[in-house]
C-alpha cells in the first residue's frame, strides 16, 4: 500500500496511470452516453431501499418487533412505488411500459429485473396493506384474511429481496460503458452494501432505539461492505478508475464515503440515544443515495472521453497480436 | 454449442440460431474506405429512403464532417480524417523531406501521381460508417421488450411499434451506434434497408455509392472479396490497409458490416477491440449471486443474536 494519506484523491491519481497518448476521431466519443437521467440512479437507490427494508420487516415479523415490522413493510412499499414510477417515467415511451412483460429474456438484465420486481411487488403490497388497514376493517373477514396472509407474503418477498438489490449491478455492468462494465466484480457488493446501509439507516430514523437493534446491525454491516467494496473498485480498475476518482462522480462518492463512515460510527454507538440514532440513520441514507449517483456519473463520464474506450482496447489488441 | 459460443463466440448460422428456418443467406456490407471519395451520397440516400429526419445544420468546426457520428438521425456517417502525419502501423514511407508539406494545392493535378511516390505526408481518409449488424449484438441482447430482433437475413432491426424507449440498447452497443431519438422516444438505427431486402433490392446507401466503396451482398462472398482486395493493396505498397470486423473470432463474433481501413480503427472513431458486453454475463450473475447471498446472510445475522 502507498504511504500517502488514503483520503487524498489527487495523490492516488498520480500513482495510478500516466497520461495516456492515444488516437481518436477529433477527440469525439466512441460510445453514446447513456440516455438515462437522474431517474435511473434514483431508482437504483429506491430499489435497494425497498429490498433492504423488506428484509428488516421479515426479520421483525419473525422475532416479534411490531414497530420495526411496520416501518419495514410500509417503507419497502413506498420505495417500491417510487421505483416503479421512476422506471416508467424514464422510458422514451412511458405509455408502452407494459411491453417489458412481453418477453422473458435471460440475456437482458432489465427483463430479468422486471420479472424479479414482479415476483417481489405483490407480496410486499399485501404485507404493507395489512399494516395500514384501518382497525375497523381488520375485524371483518377480508381484514382477517389479509392479516393471515401478510406474513407468508412478506416472507416470500423478502426471499426475492436480495435479487432486487443486486440485479441492478448486473443491469449497469452488462453495457459497453467502461466504468460500469469493468466494475462488474465489485458493483454487486457496492450495491447490496448500499442497500443494507440505506434501509438500516431508514429504520434507525423511524424506529425507537430499543427495537432498532437489527436495523443498526444491518446498517453497520452494509456500510462496511459498501466502504470496502467501493475502495476495492477504485484499486482494481486501472485507467477506468479515473472515471470514479475525478470530476462529479468523485465529489458524489467522496461525500457518500464521509456520510457512510459517519453513519457507521453512529450506528455502532447509537444504541441508547435516539437523537444520535436518527442522525446516523439519515447519514447512512444520504450516503447510500450519493453512492448510486456517483457510480452512475462515473459511467456517464467514461463514455464521454474516448480514452476510456480506446486505451484499454488498444492495449488488449496489441497484446493479442503479440 | 456451448453457452460461451451462444453469448460471444463464432456463430456460423446466426439467423438459424434466432429461429428462422429455411432462411436466405446472411447478407451485409463491405465498406472499402480506400475508394471512398466522401461524397455523402450514402448519408443522403439513407435519409431519403428511410425518411430519417435532418440532424440540424451544425458546423462542427473540425473537418468537412459536419454530421459527427452515427446516431438516431444518422444511420450512415461519412468520417473525414485530415492526417498531417504518416500513417501508423507498418509503412515503407520514405523519410520526411526537408520542407514541411502543408497539404496545400500544387501545380500538379490532384491524383495525377499514383503509387507510392505520389503519396505525401498529408492525406485524407474518408470512411462511411454504419451499424455493424454484429453476430453477437449488444443492443439485441439487452433489449427487454423484444423490440430488437434478428431478421432472416442475419441483420438486427428495431421494431418501432414495440420499442418503449428504455434506452438499454444505447448503452449496450460497444460501437456507439444506436441512439434514442429525443422527440420520438424510441431507439433508431440502420435496418440494412430491411424493406428493400424483401423485394430483392440492395440497401439505399450501397445503391447510391458512386465508387462501390459500399458493397452489399452475401457475407461469405464479401469476406472473400475483401481478403482479395487487401492482398491487392498490399501488393501495390499500401501496407497500412487492413480489415476491421471481418473476423468471426473477434469480440462480437464478427460483424455483418465490416470495413477496409487505411489506419487504426480508433483514427476513424471506431473502437479498436470491441467486445459484446454479454460475454461476461455468467460471471456477472455469479458475482451478483454472491452479493445477494451475503445480503441475506447479513439480514439473518442482524436478527440472529437478538432473538427474544
Amino acid at each position: 500500500m502507498s504511504a500517502r494519506k488514503p483520503g487524498r484523491a489527487r495523490s492516488r491519481e498520480e500513482l495510478m496511470v500516466p497520461d495516456a497518448e492515444f488516437q481518436s476521431y477529433y477527440g469525439r466519443p466512441v460510445l453514446k452516453p447513456p440516455v438515462w437521467e437522474w431517474k435511473v440512479p434514483a431508482y437504483l437507490f429506491t430499489g435497494g431501499l425497498a429490498a433492504g427494508t423488506s428484509l428488516l420487516a421479515a426479520g421483525a415479523d419473525l422475532t416479534g418487533r411490531p414497530r420495526l415490522r411496520r416501518v419495514g413493510r410500509t417503507g419497502s412499499m413506498a420505495a417500491l412505488l417510487a421505483s416503479v414510477y421512476l422506471l416508467v417515467a424514464d422510458l422514451g415511451r412511458p405509455e408502452r411500459f407494459h411491453h417489458m412483460l412481453r418477453v422473458a429474456k435471460p440475456t437482458s438484465p432489465m427483463s430479468v429485473g422486471t420479472w424479479i420486481l414482479t415476483a417481489f411487488g405483490p407480496g410486499m403490497g399485501i404485507a404493507a396493506a395489512a399494516e395500514v388497514l384501518p382497525a375497523g376493517l381488520r375485524r371483518r373477514w377480508p381484514g382477517k384474511l389479509l392479516g393471515a396472509v401478510a406474513r407468508p407474503a412478506g416472507l416470500a418477498s423478502a426471499l426475492v429481496a436480495p435479487a432486487v438489490a443486486s440485479y441492478t449491478a448486473v443491469l449497469l455492468s452488462q453495457t459497453a460503458v467502461p466504468a460500469w462494465h469493468e466494475a462488474h466484480p465489485q458493483l454487486p457488493f457496492v450495491f447490496t452494501g448500499s442497500a443494507a446501509a440505506s434501509s438500516g439507516g431508514f429504520a434507525m430514523v423511524l424506529v425507537p432505539v430499543e427495537e432498532a437493534g437489527p436495523a443498526r446491525a444491518l446498517a453497520a454491516m452494509g456500510a462496511v461492505a459498501e466502504l470496502v467494496s467501493s475502495k476495492v473498485l477504485e484499486q482494481r480498475l486501472g485507467l477506468t478508475a479515473e472515471a470514479y476518482t475525478t470530476g462529479k462522480a468523485h465529489r458524489l462518492r467522496k461525500w457518500s464515503e464521509r456520510l457512510t463512515a459517519a453513519g457507521l460510527l453512529g450506528a455502532l454507538a447509537g444504541h441508547r440515544s435516539r437523537a444520535l440514532s436518527v442522525a446516523a440513520g439519515a447519514a447512512l441514507f444520504a450516503g447510500s443515495a450519493l453512492q448510486r449517483f456517483g457510480v452512475f456519473e462515473a459511467g456517464v463520464a467514461s463514455t464521454k472521453d474516448p480514452k476510456y474506450v480506446v486505451v484499454p482496447q488498444r492495449q488488449r489488441a496489441d497484446a493479442a497480436e503479440g | 454449442m456451448s453457452i460461451e459460443d451462444r453469448l460471444s463466440g463464432p456463430l456460423p448460422d446466426v439467423a438459424g440460431e434466432a429461429g428462422h428456418a429455411g432462411h436466405p443467406p446472411r447478407v451485409g456490407f463491405f465498406t472499402d474506405t480506400s475508394v471512398c471519395i466522401g461524397c455523402k451520397a450514402c448519408e443522403v440516400a439513407c435519409k431519403e429512403w428511410n425518411a430519417v429526419p435532418e440532424d440540424g445544420l451544425d458546423l462542427l468546426g473540425m473537418s468537412f464532417d459536419n454530421t459527427g457520428a452515427l446516431g438516431a438521425n444518422t444511420w450512415r456517417h461519412v468520417a473525414f480524417v485530415e492526417q498531417p502525419h504518416p500513417p501508423s502501423g507498418p509503412s515503407t514511407a520514405p523519410p520526411p523531406a526537408t520542407a514541411e508539406d502543408l497539404g496545400m494545392p500544387s501545380f500538379d493535378l490532384p491524383g495525377a501521381k499514383t503509387g507510392a511516390d505520389g503519396r505525401t505526408d498529408f492525406r485524407w481518409l474518408m470512411a462511411s460508417d454504419v451499424c455493424k449488424h454484429c453476430t453477437h449484438a449488444g443492443c439485441l441482447d439487452v433489449c427487454p421488450t423484444g423490440a430488437l430482433f434478428r431478421t432472416e437475413f442475419g441483420s438486427v432491426v428495431v421494431q418501432q411499434d414495440i420499442c418503449n424507449g428504455c434506452g438499454y440498447c444505447v448503452s449496450g452497443c460497444p460501437y456507439g451506434v444506436i441512439d434514442r431519438r429525443p422527440d420520438d422516444g424510441r431507439a433508431q438505427k440502420c435496418t440494412l434497408c430491411y424493406d428493400r431486402l424483401h423485394d430483392g433490392l440492395e440497401p439505399a446507401c450501397a445503391k447510391a455509392c458512386p465508387t462501390d466503396s459500399i458493397q452489399f451482398g452475401e457475407l461469405d462472398e464479401l469476406r472473400e472479396r475483401a481478403a482479395h482486395r487487401v492482398e491487392q493493396l498490399h501488393e501495390r505498397g499500401v501496407t497500412e490497409a487492413r480489415l476491421y470486423g471481418h473476423d468471426p473470432t473477434d469480440g462480437v463474433g464478427g460483424t455483418g458490416a465490416f470495413f477496409l481501413l487505411l489506419d487504426e480503427p480508433e483514427v476513424y472513431g471506431l473502437p479498436p477491440d470491441p467486445v459484446v458486453p454479454t460475454r461476461e454475463l455468467p460471471a456477472m450473475w455469479k458475482y451478483a449471486g454472491v452479493a445477494a447471498s451475503a445480503l441475506l446472510a447479513a439480514a439473518v445475522a442482524a436478527f440472529g443474536g437478538r432473538r427474544r
